[in-house]
């Protein structure tokens, strides 16, 4: 993830050469926070506590003020199950990962990429096109089905995406394949009738001999506030047996972008962040790793 | 999602009442919930501070009104100060006066740049003129066989060739010259602002197709890095306009605010659904009213005129007053209420709606029982519905799908309706505005505020009329 750190010429480091801790160093300390996207509220939050810190004279200098900042972040998103669950069972019952997420944000590559992590591991893999809305969406696939040593299952274009996954998984079951990846269309969680095909696809990849053990959300690290909606209304249209999206894919953070708002993700509604994207090649998905994340975001050069 | 800023600033401003003017203490107590608004619509933390710098300047002092209270004034000077920032000299496109005019997409990975050009290129379809998409992405796997579905929907003619996305671009502007198209869209891949080897093939493409327009397409749920992401594309390739994609989902879209303010460029247009015509230029006016989570007035405003023809509003305007309203021009309103959008934009877009229903519960298929019922009526029926004894009511239900009980629901509450009719058409009969009234309530054009308050309408609306007669759901 190393990649990921871009220089942060911010506020954080003018806080820790300034003496003593100013109104100043609080609103450079927010705006900091705020710029790497994790929003108000989680903000607010976080200078809460350390805002007593200080008072109770804990906190006396501005760089111990942003070390303690790092480590509240940090002590946030510790203990999280961050594996990606690949269940045992009978060979001709594949394990099933699902992607899904708003159009744009890097589904099909993240798949792309799994794929050839997962073959790399000694795993027959196919992939299931289900985004049979967006023009050669499985064309893009195929691309990676073959850069990967995958197999892949297409649909017709604008066909039933729900249909083509059962398919899929069932060819993945009378050929003994370990782990099918489902491709979904992009669609805006706003989109009620959208959202509803999304539910019919849950439901039904999990109707045949698949077993669905991870629903992941991918996420843009450019994305703002709309984050925390997209978790939301994702999660509750993959809702089964009280649980919805398992994980956290946070793609492109090898921009400019920070990604801070799959902090407020994680924190606020409980979904770890399992895999990172940090460029265009096969190796640049890598696990997720908090202290690195932490200090990317906060961070003192 | 979030509290809306009216609902927040609400508690303040009752404080305010029967002062003449605001403090600066006042001002500032309300403008911390203003900043909240703008970051989580996630406008950049340093324009946000020179907004509200600004904000601050026009409302300390200012003389409250007697019209509005003072939370609404706030707004009102907020609201303008957005709507001046997002909009000045809006795009105009001219056309080169040696063809083609040459237009260039540019932005990051995923923002939506080949879906806009596509859009694009059927706006200037109709327009009139001839495009040619030239799809010079030649590293997303699939993104020219992406381009070309596109393109053979909207047909028009798309040109690429592997290899070189330069070379590829230069050729596309020889071919558009070959065959006479007079528009040109180059498609190009997504890239990363800091990558500079990407930044340096955009540039070279640039130079080669010297665009008469170049578009950065940002996606409408950027957070704060919009800010960056445009100064590095505007530094690289002077910015001619924005293209705000994605605008069809709930983000608040503060990103759109944030480029406009840091590179001086108009959006040019927005993309407002995944259809290939849900395209449009861009209307500064109502984006100030979305950033701020105040609703999109404007803009319901504006689709229930287009829905509603004037002239059948009239009629039924005069039917109301003459008393003679019927199940038909219920319907009717019905039918133009569904025109405007899902119900749960149309309800999404109305300020003051109770967080509750913006919950968006409602689907369309709650008219459907509703219109079934009536559609199962026979045309006297439905002028007179006081012919409508037991069996009849059963032959509808049973007709429509629906029961007994849900009939009689809908034409009590219709006789109701039109019991309110006929009063408010005895009492305001020849007086302007009673007339103008019902007419607004009719053809919606009133909305909101002018609506007939106390309507059987929505549940919980707040003393705003709901579009005439709405029926209750339930």
């Amino acid at each position: 993830m190393s990649k990921a750190r871009s220089a942060f010429t911010g506020a954080l480091v003018r806080i820790s050469t300034r003496t003593g801790i100013t109104s100043e160093t609080w609103v450079e300390l927010e705006e900091a926070l705020l710029l790497a996207d994790v929003g108000v509220r989680v903000a607010d939050e976080l200078l809460a506590g350390l805002r007593a810190g200080v008072k109770a004279k804990e906190i006396v200098d501005p760089m111990q003020l942003v070390t303690a900042l790092q480590s509240e972040m940090t002590a946030r998103l510790a203990g999280a199950d961050r594996s990606l669950h690949l269940v045992a069972g009978d060979a001709d019952s594949p394990n099933v990962w699902l992607f899904v997420g708003v159009n744009g944000v890097g589904k099909t590559t993240t798949i792309g990429k799994v794929a050839a992590q997962q073959r790399a591991e000694g795993r027959t893999v196919l992939l299931a096109a289900g985004d049979t809305f967006r023009a050669a969406a499985a064309e893009q696939l195929a691309t990676w089905a073959e850069r990967s040593g995958s197999e892949i299952v297409r649909g017709s274009d604008g066909g039933d995406p729900s249909a083509v996954i059962f398919d899929a998984i069932e060819r993945a079951s009378a050929r003994r394949i370990d782990l099918v990846l489902a491709d979904t269309a992009g669609r805006l969680h706003t989109k009620s009738n959208l959202m509803e095909e999304l539910r019919k696809v849950r439901r039904v990849a999990a109707k045949g001999k698949g077993r669905v053990t991870e629903v992941l959300l991918v996420i843009d690290a450019t994305t703002g506030q709309n984050g925390l909606a997209q978790a939301r209304e994702f999660g509750a249209a993959t809702m089964t047996d009280g649980t919805g999206v398992t994980g956290v894919v946070l793609t492109k953070l090898d921009g400019s972008a920070k990604g801070g708002i799959v902090f407020a993700i994680e924190t606020e509604l409980g979904l770890p962040v399992k895999l990172v994207g940090v460029g265009e090649t096969i190796g640049d998905l890598v696990p997720f790793d908090p202290a690195e994340f932490v200090d990317a975001l906060v961070q003192i050069s | 999602m979030f509290d809306s800023l009216s609902s927040r600033l609400e508690g303040i401003v009752k404080k305010l009442r029967g002062r003449g003017r605001l403090t600066e203490a006042d001002v500032d107590e309300m403008l911390v919930e203003i900043r909240t608004a703008l970051l989580e619509a996630d406008v950049n933390v340093g324009v946000v501070r020179n907004v509200i710098a600004r904000i601050r300047e026009q409302a300390i002092g200012a003389r409250l009104s007697e019209a509005l209270d003072p939370g609404q004034q706030v707004i009102k000077i907020v609201n303008q100060e957005l709507t001046a920032m997002l909009g000045g000299e809006t795009l105009k496109i001219s056309y080169a006066s040696r063809p083609p005019t040459v237009v260039l997409m540019a932005g990051l990975q995923g923002s939506g740049k080949t879906t806009s050009a596509a859009k694009l290129a059927r706006w200037f379809k109709s327009q009139g003129r001839q495009p040619l998409l030239v799809g010079a992405d030649l590293q997303r796997p699939a993104a020219v066989e992406q381009l070309r579905t596109l393109g053979r929907q909207i047909d028009v003619p798309v040109f690429s060739e592997p290899g070189d996305p330069v070379k590829t671009a230069k050729r596309g502007l020889a071919e558009a010259r070959r065959l006479g198209r007079d528009v040109l869209i180059v498609d190009t891949a997504g890239r990363l602002s800091i990558d500079a080897e990407m930044m340096e093939q955009v540039r070279q493409i640039s130079k080669v197709v010297e665009p008469n327009y170049t578009f950065l397409v940002i996606d409408a749920m950027t957070g704060q890095d919009a800010v960056g992401v445009a100064e590095a594309f505007h530094s690289t390739l002077a910015i001619d306009g924005v293209i705000l994609s994605k605008l069809d989902g709930d983000a608040r879209g503060g990103a759109a605010l944030s480029v406009k303010e840091v590179i001086g460029r108009p959006i040019a247009f927005a993309s407002t659904g995944e259809k290939l015509n849900e395209f449009e230029q861009f209307h500064p006016d109502r984006m100030a009213g979305r950033i701020l989570g105040m609703g999109d007035v404007l803009s319901l405003i504006e689709s229930a005129e287009q829905a509603f023809d004037q002239d059948q509003a009239q009629k039924a305007a005069e039917r109301m007053l003459d008393g003679e309203f019927t199940l038909d021009d219920f319907l009717d309103q019905m039918q133009a209420l569904k025109k405007m959008g899902p119900l749960s934009n149309v309800l999404g877009m109305m300020p003051g709606m109770p967080k509750e229903m913006k919950g968006a519960e409602i689907g369309d298929d709650a008219l459907k029982p509703v219109e079934a019922i009536i559609r199962s009526m026979t045309a006297l029926e439905r002028r007179k519905p006081e012919l409508l004894n037991g069996s009849r009511r059963a032959r509808i239900a049973n007709g429509s799908g629906t029961s007994v009980g849900e009939v009689n629901r809908l034409v009590k509450q219709f006789q109701e309706m039109q019991k309110m009719m006929k009063r408010m058409g005895g009492a305001s009969r020849g007086g302007k505005k009673g007339k103008r009234g019902l007419a607004g309530l009719a053809g919606m054009q009133g909305l909101p505020g002018q609506g007939l308050p106390g309507m059987p309408g929505m549940p919980g609306m707040p003393g705003q009329g709901m579009p005439g007669g709405f029926p209750q759901f339930n």
